[in-house]
């Protein structure tokens, strides 16, 4: 499966060109079940991105185990596996804070994932131009209640309902690169209880 | 045009044989607009009928609006600009000064920053330390100047640890990728200085993997001398004689064809010029246009650049 394509919307919504090995760089790569597929067509690519990389992978159940396998056979500096992006944010905290300069960070998988550590790697001072970014699996969004500013992860629905404050909400564009969100705003509040037929989001 | 204040010089300090520190304040002692390290102002001098305008970095502190410094090069065989600032300014000279303009900003984001500078190359890092001692953000800066004796810098800047000055006269040359090697992520370097000072911070960042964001030159330079050329303008059909010590920019102010600039160095955009017609090739100058522009020669930067040919017809 490829690289997601979706469709041309407003400037703020993050874009996944896909992964360019950058050779034998220092490299974070970061991916879920779906996104490690795309790690080793990346390492098929150019062997040479695994000498100096730390491979972090998010994902659970047995496809996780069989995938931390197969990314350890392309023998990566290191592998870590944890069950979800939650579980390994302490060490990819940890990874951007001691790296250099030079590093590369190669992120796949969903779009929550993707924009998590993104702006955790802002955050932590990695330019925007060291950041290789693909898509793979479901269209799921990370999204941000504009109004209570819970945020509800895989929202798969347009409208959806806020998981913190229940608001119906409309599914934006508008990215916030700092938190890694999407934007919801309330879709009714201009007329209390009439609400669209919520949609499947498209990519 | 910048907008521009009548300002009177009141300080006139040589720094080294070659190198002068002016300060420049208001006649009525009216604060003047802050800036931020890395700006830089266009002195306007009327030199012997000829009006020159060149653009210097300011040095003082960004947050004092009570003056204006530079620090000027002298550049015996340059355009005359330097040598009218050297020969005929002097304490109480009023001198037309644009606002401050800022096109090496340091990066709001870096989490630490490398200062980079060769000979005069150092005058936009003095403003920009004062700077990074007011945010306290981490930074080291790097100096590199032929001699002891020629480094203007040294009178400037602050003893610091974060202060490194190589004097390559006394076997101390800067090797730009060994600043740049393991650096924490979110460091950004900035370099200033002759030619093959920037090109070898670039390339060192590049061989290192920096992406290029974090890299910073500072783009805008003199104009670069050449051989005299003409120009015809296209609205009236009048022909222009550039001199060999004249930027194209220059020869049009004299000729009181008027073209919008502000940063004369190449940089900003801001004098942008279409070409009508060209029989010739265009030497492109400027840190502006991108390479497929240059190549379709359609574009010109009158600040900068030159013109090589029969004939180049400016859409003016
Ligand atoms: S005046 Fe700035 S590019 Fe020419």
């Amino acid at each position: 499966m490829p690289n997601t394509q979706f469709s041309p919307s407003i400037d703020s919504r993050p874009v996944y060109p896909g992964l360019t090995p950058h050779g034998a760089s220092p490299a974070i790569m970061v991916a879920d079940a779906e996104g490690a597929a795309a790690l080793r067509e990346l390492a098929a690519r150019d062997a040479s991105v695994m000498d100096r990389a730390q491979v972090v992978l998010a994902a659970g159940g047995a496809a996780g185990l069989a995938e931390a396998r197969a990314l350890q056979a392309l023998q990566p500096k290191g592998v870590s596996h944890e069950p979800d992006l939650a579980a390994a944010l302490p060490l990819l905290r940890r990874l951007l804070a001691e790296a250099r300069m030079g590093t590369r960070l190669y992120l796949a998988g969903s779009e929550g994932l993707i924009g998590q550590v993104s702006a955790l790697a802002l955050d932590a001072g990695l330019p925007a131009d060291a950041i290789e970014s693909e898509h793979r699996g479901p269209i799921a969004r990370r999204m941000q209640c504009v109004h209570c500013k819970g945020i509800t992860e895989g929202v798969t629905t347009d409208p959806f309902t806020c998981s913190h404050c229940g608001l119906t909400l409309f599914v934006r564009d508008h990215f916030s690169r700092r938190l890694g969100v999407f934007q919801g705003v309330c879709v009714d509040a201009e007329t209390p209880g009439i609400i669209p037929e919520p949609q499947e989001i498209r990519p | 045009m910048s907008r521009q204040m009548l300002l009177r010089v009141t300080e006139v300090e040589p720094l080294t044989p070659l190198v002068t520190r002016f300060r420049f304040e208001h006649p009525e002692r009216a604060a003047l607009p802050l800036f931020s390290g890395g700006a830089h102002v266009v002195v306007e001098m009327p030199d012997d009928g000829v009006l020159r305008r060149n653009a210097y970095s300011l040095i003082s502190d960004p947050y004092d609006g009570s003056g204006y410094e530079i620090a000027v090069r002298r550049e015996d065989t340059g355009r005359g600009g330097s040598r009218f600032m050297h020969g005929q300014v002097a304490t109480g000279t009023d001198l037309r000064v644009s606002l401050p303009l800022n096109l090496f900003a340091l990066d709001p984001r870096a989490k630490k920053h490398v200062l980079i500078a060769g000979g005069i190359g150092i005058t936009p890092f003095l403003a920009q330390l004062r700077q990074l001692e007011r945010l306290q953000q981490p930074y080291e800066l790097h100096y590199a100047a032929r001699s002891q004796a020629e480094a203007a810098g040294l009178k400037l800047l602050p003893q610091t640890a974060q202060v490194h000055v190589h004097i390559s006269e006394n076997g101390d040359r800067m090797d730009p990728g060994a600043l740049l090697e393991g650096q924490p992520i979110g460091t950004h370097a900035y370099v200033c200085g002759p030619e093959g000072l920037i090109a070898a911070v670039m390339d060192a960042g590049a061989r290192l993997g920096w992406p290029p964001s974090a890299l910073h030159a500072e783009a805008f330079a003199a104009p670069p001398p050449g051989e005299a050329f003409r120009v015809t303008i296209g609205s009236t059909g009048a022909e222009i004689e550039v001199g060999p010590h004249q930027s194209l920019l220059e020869a049009l102010e004299a000729a009181e064809v008027e073209v919008d600039w502000s940063c004369r160095g190449g940089a900003c955009g801001r004098c942008e010029t279409g070409v009508r017609a060209c029989h010739g090739r265009i030497e492109h100058h400027d840190h502006w246009l991108s390479p497929e522009e240059r190549a379709a020669q359609t574009k010109i930067m009158p600040c900068m650049s030159r013109f090589r040919g029969d004939r180049l017809v400016l859409d003016l």
